[in-house]
């Protein structure tokens, strides 16, 4: 897996490549709980995304519900057909804010 | 349903020339085949036909006397220890009777995988589990005891369990036997899904009619050792092998019946 961060105004861009696995979901939860510390919005770019298992699919979840206790904005951007079956399994598809790209995010507000 | 495209699809178990005993008893004959990535594959055989032998070899918990299974490329009756524990991570296991530790919680029961083989984060455990039990419906029975669950939930916790770790190879042992069809047909969905969603390969071993015709890919039909039948469900289904028919119309087949070796067993002479 890959993770770069970018920042656009009050909104943190993680843009997540490869493959979101056990190995891999401790950092991406580390720097998802960190930028929420930071009371940013959070918009995860999942575009390049091969892979995501349930640890990875975990970290989004506690990061979302961070966020909603911070009163910060979450959204997951340019899922995958692969990845949104993962978050279909559990109807979490249903749950998360889900735009089409990370432009349509951003200019909703995240 | 999904399925595989069997000519682009890789190998994902192996299974060549398994021959098995029993003390002096021959149990499976030189049995051979292969299952494919993302594919199910139901066995069934009556009572006696090696079926559960074979699942317990799939899963490395018996020698063969020879032959070899490759589970995703690993030899497993040769692989070391080390290789061994390694691909175990990459296993579920559904057992017949949930083999649930009684002394656990059911949230306990399906973190026990995570605690054991993952150095994950406490929350992170917690909540994987919960998805899974979210997805086998059992979403907020995490703190009930293995003894206060139906037969219906017992199998959906031993599933959530199998599958927390996101296993690339699941095997089920009888998911749906004994349930009632309502119960027994979500456990057929969950298992499809499962395929669908993950890209699992999945063994299923079941005497179920019904939940195999859903659920397979390919059916394995196995009597005394030996593989009577490998084939879609619409290839075993309208099988002209009379011992497959039997099979499934569930005909026990007329055994010829030698009157003195009958009577040397009874009189305990042989």
């Amino acid at each position: 897996m890959n993770l770069d961060i970018s920042h656009k105004g009050n909104v943190v861009v993680l843009s997540l490549s490869g493959e979101v696995d056990m190995q891999h979901a401790p950092s991406l939860r580390k720097q998802l709980l960190s930028a929420l510390e930071e009371r940013r919005d959070v918009l995860v770019d999942m575009g390049a995304v091969d892979y995501i298992d349930s640890s990875g699919i975990a970290s989004l979840v506690e990061a979302y519900q961070a966020a909603r206790r911070n009163g910060t904005r979450f959204a997951l951007a340019a899922v995958s057909d692969a990845s949104m079956r993962v978050l279909q399994l559990a109807r979490l598809d249903k749950v998360f804010t889900i735009h089409p790209s990370v432009e349509t995010g951003l200019q909703a507000g995240v | 349903m999904n399925g595989v495209d069997r000519t682009s699809s890789r190998v994902a178990i192996e299974v060549r020339d398994l021959v098995t005993h029993y003390g002096e008893r021959k149990i499976l004959k030189g049995v051979s085949f292969d299952i494919l990535e993302g594919e199910i594959l139901v066995i069934m055989g009556g009572s006696g036909s090696g079926k559960s032998t074979l699942l317990n070899h799939l899963l490395g918990l018996l020698r063969p006397t020879s032959g070899a299974i490759r589970l995703l490329g690993v030899d497993i009756t040769k692989a070391p220890p080390r290789e061994m524990q390694a691909l175990r991570r990459k296993m579920g296991v559904a057992f017949q009777g949930g083999a649930l530790f009684s002394s656990m919680s059911v949230g306990d029961n399906i973190m026990l995988p995570l605690r054991e083989h993952t150095r994950l984060d406490r929350k992170t455990m917690e909540i994987m589990a919960r998805l899974k039990m979210e997805v086998v419906d059992l979403a907020g029975f995490e703190n009930l005891m293995p003894a206060e669950l139906s037969g219906g939930m017992i199998k959906r916790a031993a599933l959530a369990r199998a599958i927390v770790m996101d296993p690339k190879l699941l095997f089920c042992d009888e998911p749906s036997a004994g349930l009632d069809p309502v119960v027994a047909s979500s456990i057929d969905d969950l298992i499809l899904r499962l395929r669908d969603a993950m890209g699992m390969t999945i063994v299923v071993v079941t005497h179920e009619l019904e939940s195999a015709f859903k659920i397979a890919d390919r059916i394995l039909v196995l009597d005394k050792g030996e593989i009577i039948g490998l084939g879609s469900v619409d290839e075993i289904r309208n099988s002209a092998s009379e011992r497959i028919q039997n099979l499934l119309h569930r005909r026990t087949e007329e055994v010829e019946l030698d009157a003195d070796a009958y009577l040397r067993r009874l009189t305990g002479e042989e």
